[in-house]
């Protein structure tokens, strides 16, 4: 099984998206080949920036809409049909800027989708600007004096949203990333990953979190709390943590509003095959 | 003293920026307009400049804080290109109504989907029916002049409109000419400092803006708009007069290239009309009788002025650089409009070219003025340049 396409890879040598894109693949191969997935139900979105050229490297299903509006597609998407295993791609600048709210309202809404958040600090395709979690003091081609705006905690802000499925990843960490993918595509309901994925050109910041990412898993820190799960995103110094920091499995919209009733398969529409096999 | 400096289009619109010292700049970054910001983000730096830079999330936020600041009294300005407009147009569309003289350079670029960054001016020609004059630039010249031009056109008391500069994405925006950059002192005695009547931060003179009006009084000011939108036409050529003395240039409505004895002519907009003064150059060596007509302030579109221009050509071709689906392409309107009084209307061609970014060649327009002068037009066919068949 191979779901990579010819396509040349864009990106810079030394990019976080290879990770999150060999992590990705990996995950969605091998639950192909276990029967867990269904290739053709696989749908991914991706917004603007440098990571939205990853669906150009799979071969499944893809759209690839305007800035910051990866969330409401997905969450479209999966209402319509809800045999479709979303995927949303999409950068800090994307979902934590331009369509901030849409994250937010798609994490309470519980909708049955998967974000994974290309969080890199820093626009790349534009060459350089800072974005909501750029550190504050960040020097960026917009200022070069240093942001004066405190960074946004992409980890509190999902969990009090009410997202069902908050984990952190880093993309010098792909096995990691891979258990992360994994669970978040087959938790029932809102997930997001927030990858810390460093941008070799504009915001190498491998070395700084190298040096102080860990993983939950292997403390005994358990995501089942809400409180703790906030207290435990605000940990940002010498140590980061990344990991699964909340989970809760509860109805998902698509459950609550119409109880998985399928408006695709319900549609009056003939048959795919009928069309196929008529004789025109 | 003026300068020449080798720069790119939005370089310019930056030293245009750089001149004016505007008190509040609000942008959000978008190919092809980020250069503009970046550029002026390290005037701002280096202390060049006196403006607060206030980099937003978005472009609604980026004209919404450059609306805030306007009614607040300051001198406000904006830069987007494509998606940008497209994502702010909710504010955009309020502008002319709140009256607020916010100049906005554009960086054309294609509207989604599908995505594309290159050149057409589809972005620019979606706003042209909601009161923001509009002025198209060929070339990097033309764009930072018409940048210092539209601070004074937006900022008189008989206009009190917003301003769109255009200049034409990667082709200006990113290519590097030759630019003169006029004395700095010049440039800040004509721009001089914004001076509204009322505003915000007025205390002794409390006011509101943007409160509701229904059908009570909507109309009316509607109508007010459109006043000042006929008197932006004369206040077009009496501040381009005054900008003449620093520049020794001419601000017209539209310019008209090789005209005197031409039969056929072709009427476009921007760089394109750089690569068609080479083909009527050369047209006209072989004995032809070519022109071109580049019509520079779009909105308000000058049809008197126009048509007198226009109804003395056998035939016209416009070429517009977007589609108005489902109707004749904006360009090719206008001058259909214009040319409806005229007792001698030319023959009419429109052509549709360079779409996302598809270049156009010498070749091609050298074809269009083949087919003018052969006579093979028909007004209600849109032909298109270099489209795969």
């Amino acid at each position: 099984m191979n779901i990579g396409t010819n396509k040349k890879i864009q990106w810079c040598p030394g990019c976080g998206n290879y990770a999150i894109y060999s992590a990705f693949k990996n995950v969605v191969e091998r639950n192909i080949e276990n029967g867990k997935l269904i290739k053709e139900n696989i749908v991914l979105v991706s917004g603007i920036g440098c990571h939205g050229y990853i669906t150009n490297y799979y071969d499944l299903n893809s759209f690839h809409p305007i800035h910051g509006r990866v969330p409401p597609l997905a969450t479209g998407m999966r209402i319509a049909n809800d045999l479709l295993t979303v995927v949303g791609f999409a950068g800090d600048g994307d979902v934590y800027a331009e369509g901030m709210n849409h994250i937010i309202q798609a994490a309470r809404r519980n909708t049955d989708i998967t974000m994974i958040v290309h969080d890199n600090s820093v626009y790349g395709l534009t060459t350089g600007q800072f974005t909501p979690t750029s550190p504050k003091g960040f020097k960026g081609r917009s200022t070069p004096f240093g942001n004066p705006e405190r960074p946004l905690n992409p980890i509190t802000l999902m969990i009090v949203s009410r997202g069902t499925f908050v984990a952190r990843g880093f993309s010098g960490d792909v096995k990691h990333l891979e258990y992360l993918f994994e669970r978040a595509i087959f938790h029932r309901g809102f997930s997001i990953v927030d990858v810390i994925q460093p941008c070799v050109t504009f915001n190498n910041t491998y070395e700084f979190f190298r040096k102080r990412v860990y993983r939950l898993e292997d403390t005994d820190y358990k995501p089942n709390d809400f409180e703790k799960a906030v207290e435990k995103s605000l940990e940002w110094g010498d140590k980061i943590p990344i990991g699964v920091f909340y989970e809760e499995e509860t109805d998902t919209y698509e459950k609550l509003v119409r109880g998985h009733e399928n408006f695709f398969f319900n549609r009056d529409v003939p048959d795919i095959t009928e069309i196929l096999t008529e004789k025109s | 003293m003026s300068k020449w400096k080798s720069i790119t289009g939005a370089q310019a619109v930056a030293e245009a920026m750089r001149q004016i010292n505007p008190d509040v700049v609000a942008a959000y970054p978008i190919t092809p307009q980020t250069p503009i910001v970046e550029q002026f983000a390290s005037f701002v730096a280096n202390g060049i400049v006196d403006t607060e830079m206030i980099p937003v999330e978005s472009e609604h936020s980026a004209m919404s804080c450059t609306v805030g600041a306007s009614a607040a009294g300051a001198r406000a300005m904006c830069a987007t290109a494509s998606q940008g407009l497209a994502l702010m147009w909710e504010v955009v569309a309020a502008v002319p109504g709140l009256r607020l003289p916010i100049v906005m350079p554009i960086v054309n670029r294609a509207l989604s989907a599908p995505i594309n960054i290159h050149c057409d001016h589809s972005d620019s020609m979606g706003a042209t029916t909601i009161g923001w004059i509009q002025i198209y630039s060929e070339n990097a010249q033309e764009a930072y002049e018409n940048t210092l031009l539209a601070i004074r056109l937006a900022e008189h008391k008989d206009v009190l409109l917003p301003v769109m500069v255009m200049q034409d994405g990667f082709i200006i925006s990113h290519g590097v000419e030759n630019v003169e950059i006029f004395d700095d002192d010049a440039v800040r005695k004509f721009v001089g400092e914004r001076n509204p009547d009322r505003y915000l931060l007025d205390v002794d003179h409390p006011y509101t803006i943007g409160p509701l009006a229904l059908p009570d009084y909507y109309f009316e000011i509607k109508r007010q708009q459109e006043e000042a939108m006929q008197n932006a036409l004369k206040v077009y050529l009496e501040v381009g007069d005054e900008l003449s003395k620093i520049s020794g240039h001419k601000y017209p409505y539209f310019e008209e290239y090789k005209t005197e004895d031409a039969e056929v002519v072709i009427v476009v907009l921007s760089s394109t009309a750089g690569t068609a003064k080479d083909a009527v150059d050369e047209l006209r060596e072989e004995g032809k009788k070519v022109g071109l007509i580049k019509p520079i302030l779009f909105r308000p579109f000058p049809y008197k002025e126009m048509r007198k221009a226009l109804e003395k050509f056998k035939a016209i071709g416009v070429l517009d650089r977007s589609i108005a689906f489902g109707a004749y392409a904006p360009l090719y309107t206008e001058v259909r409009n214009a040319l409806f009084e005229s007792e001698n209307k030319p023959k009419l061609q429109s052509y549709v070219y360079g779409l996302g970014g598809k270049d156009i060649f010498k070749s091609d327009i050298k074809k269009v003025f083949e087919e003018l002068l052969s006579g093979n037009v028909n007004p209600e066919e849109q032909r298109y340049i270099r489209l795969r068949g």
